[in-house]
């Protein structure tokens, strides 16, 4: 399964690194840490792996290390207003629970 | 729940750490907010307003207020209780305030700083602005959807330690806790410099609504260093306004207006002004309250005449810093543009002119203080890595900092455009016999007399043990800190009696006066320096007539009457020179002084010397 962006995801990622000047796609991944488990980590990419697996949706490079890739299956990164604030959610399927915040869950 | 943002890579914060610190330009007309999110710096924008906060705030009898262009809307109807440009009042005292400003608000005299009478009450220009800050704050807040970890607040370079102080109480009072506060030329710098990566020699010209900066820096791969400052804290778009609107009373012969008429029709100049720097003409309109309407087309060509004098003004702080670096316009490999008041096609043509090269724009001129600061305040906040793009942040002191030595001197310390932070320490000693204390008067200027410079703090280091004059060694300390506050302190080395002071802002100086003491510097330089002569010689004059009365006095009968009158008329001689104020008869009357007390000189020492040696053998003593 893959993992993709929302079509207003993928729009606000396209203008982030438009304005920055470079940057090859966009990184999704997980690391260990975090108050339930796992954290993401959503970062710009400059460079691939050799490992890494690559998708795409309108017109963005998703890259995601072959580790992260159990826990975001399916997941799909969206783009959402809340009032003044602004910023990226992940809806993925894999998540048992995560804390109140949602920064980090648990499979 | 919370929403994320793009880090750089390695860079994701761990889940709960992500440190939000926004930049603010806190500014006379406008004020706005910016952070970097996604890694990219960018404006905040309000709820129902843009990215701009109009900078005046409308006190309510219940005590409510308005801040902004809800404010803005009742600058011409309810004028005593909105503030405006209330930036040009902070850390300024009653009597610096100007008789034009009268008129406009019923001012308080209050300890430290002027106060404004409002329907809700007494309010002081740091409650006024910690308003507008609140507002920003609270839209940082919402659109971050976090607390703040911290704000980076700027300031103009000319602010003295009074007004950054005062800047800092005001962001406590709203809630903000100030990693620093940074020169908006500097965050100018830094707002180009990350972006675009240049190096080299770079003028940072910033006219705002209220204040005119120039500074000269320099950036090196990855460094800024700020060579030289300069600036009128007195002259800002507001007066382009003023020139505009003066000149549309007077074509239509309104004479003198009330508070209302007058609000109005600056804020109808400023509509005009701004119009012209796109279109080629623009019709003013505004209907008086006495009836009579003002209805007349202004042409660029005729803003631009009227405004002449305000255009070149700007450019007389740019030569003086450039000097002070020691550099010329060919050195300056950039001008950057900052402030709303840069969008004047006239201001851009004679930047263009004097520099011979067009100035950089890419950066809104609005928004690019903000955006410095923001940058800066995302490094503080620890939201990047240390690392070969790390940098250093230098900024200069804008005045000398010295203090009063005897005769009204001033011995400069830390000499200005010094970078800071810096502390310096120089040794001072006792002027006379038995000396136990000392005053300190800091003071803040380039002319040589303290009369002619300001005052920033006194006071007195006691408990000195009692030395004969010159002996004691009390060596004073000035640091400023990163944000450009001093500290002094005086030690006494043998005894280690120490008394400091953190300078307590002492208002007291106008906005005129800051501008002028840097260019009366260089102005009065010839006089300063045979004033610093004339001081020199009457100091050391007054020295040797207390040391003669005092040798009159101890060993008198060593002298015939003859011997002592000859001594006393030269010693008249020598009171009579130095209240003159011809230094080479000053001089003259103190040589002819050491020259009659030569032999009374010798007879002390023939004296002191038998005394020493009465009681004893020859043979004791070791030669």
């Amino acid at each position: 399964m893959a993992v993709t962006l929302t079509e207003r995801a993928a729009k606000h990622v396209a203008n982030f690194i438009a304005r920055r000047g470079k940057g090859y796609g966009v990184r999704l991944g997980v690391k260990t840490s975090g108050c339930s488990g796992m954290a993401y980590k959503l970062e710009y990419a400059d460079e691939t792996a050799p490992e890494d697996m690559i998708f795409e949706s309108f017109g963005i490079k998703v890259l995601v290390d072959p580790k992260s890739l159990p826990y975001l299956e399916g997941t799909e990164l969206d783009f959402v207003r809340e009032g003044l604030n602004e910023g990226f959610k992940f809806n993925n399927p894999n998540v048992k629970d995560q804390c109140g915040c949602g920064e980090s869950f648990n499979i | 729940m919370a929403l994320l943002q793009i880090a750089e890579p390695g860079e994701s914060a761990a889940p709960h750490e992500h440190r939000h610190a926004v930049g603010i330009d806190l500014g006379t007309t406008h004020s706005l907010v910016a952070t970097v999110r996604h890694s990219l710096p960018e404006c905040l924008r309000g709820e129902s307003c843009g990215i701009l906060l109009p900078s005046i705030v409308r006190y309510h009898a219940d005590g409510a207020t308005e801040v902004g262009v809800d404010a803005a809307a009742h600058q011409a109807s309810d004028p005593k209780n909105t503030i405006v440009s209330v930036k040009r009042l902070m850390g300024r005292g009653f009597a610096d305030i100007e008789a034009a400003a009268h008129k406009q608000y019923d001012f308080v005299d209050g300890e430290g700083m002027v106060r404004i009478q409002t329907a809700a009450g007494v309010k002081s220009p740091v409650e006024v602005s910690s308003e507008i800050l609140k507002v920003l704050r609270a839209r940082a807040e919402a659109s971050l959807g976090n607390d703040l970890v911290g704000a980076v607040i700027t300031v103009p370079a000319y602010f003295d330690d009074a007004q950054r102080q005062a800047t800092k109480d005001a962001a406590r009072l709203a809630g903000l806790n100030v990693l620093r506060l940074l020169n908006e030329p500097t965050a100018a710098a830094i707002a180009y410099g990350l972006d675009n990566e240049s190096e080299g020699v770079y003028a940072v010209y910033d006219l705002g609504g209220g204040t005119f900066d120039f500074s000269v820096l320099r950036l090196t791969r990855g460094v800024f260093e700020v060579l030289a400052t300069s600036g009128d804290a007195a002259l800002g778009g507001d007066d382009f306004d003023q020139c505009l609107a003066l000149w549309l009373r007077e074509q239509t012969g309104a004479g003198e207006l009330g508070p209302e008429d007058g609000r109005a029709l600056l804020v109808e100049a400023r509509r005009v002004k701004e119009a012209l720097s796109k279109a080629d003409t623009e019709p003013a309109r505004l209907m008086l309250s006495s009836g009579l309407k003002i209805d007349c087309a202004v042409t660029r060509e005729i803003l631009e005449q009227l405004t002449a004098n305000l255009a070149a003004k700007t450019l007389v702080p740019v030569r003086k810093a450039l000097r002070d670096a020691q550099l010329g316009v060919e050195d300056v490999q950039g001008v950057v543009l900052v402030g709303g008041a840069t969008r004047m096609p006239q201001i851009r043509a004679s930047v263009e002119r004097y520099f011979g090269r067009a100035p950089l724009i890419d950066i809104d001129p609005d928004k690019v203080v903000a955006i410095g600061a923001a940058i800066q305040a995302n490094v503080l906040a620890g939201n990047r890595r240390a690392g070969d793009d790390d940098w250093l942040l230098l900024d200069v002191i804008p005045l000398s900092l010295g203090l009063e030595t005897m005769g009204g001197l001033v011995e400069k310390i830390i000499p200005r455009n010094s970078t800071i932070p810096i502390a310096k320490a120089q040794d001072f000693t006792t002027f006379k016999d038995g000396q136990t204390a000392m005053a300190v008067h800091v003071v803040q200027g380039e002319r040589e007399l303290v009369r002619d410079c300001r005052s920033l703090a006194r006071f007195e280091l006691r408990g000195i043990p009692p030395m004969a004059a010159g002996a004691a060694r009390i060596r004073v300390t000035f640091q400023v800190d990163a944000d450009g506050l001093l500290s002094v302190d005086a030690v006494e080395q043998s005894s280690g009696v120490a008394a400091s002071v953190m300078v307590k802002p002492s208002y007291g100086l106008s906005d005129d006066e800051i501008a002028d003491m840097l260019k009366a510097g260089f102005e009065h330089a010839a006089d300063d320096m045979r004033a610093r002569a004339l001081r020199e010689q009457q100091v050391e004059a007054q020295r040797l007539v207390e040391a003669v009365q005092q040798a009159l006095l101890a060993d008198g009968e060593l002298l015939s009457s003859e011997e002592r009158g000859a001594i006393e008329r030269v010693l008249e001689n020598v009171i009579l020179a130095a209240q003159g104020d011809d230094v080479a008869r000053a001089q003259a009357a103190v040589a002819a002084l050491n020259k009659a007390t030569e032999v009374f000189a010798g007879r002390r020492m023939d004296k002191t010397i038998r005394s020493a040696l009465a009681g004893h053998r020859v043979d004791e003593l070791k030669v």
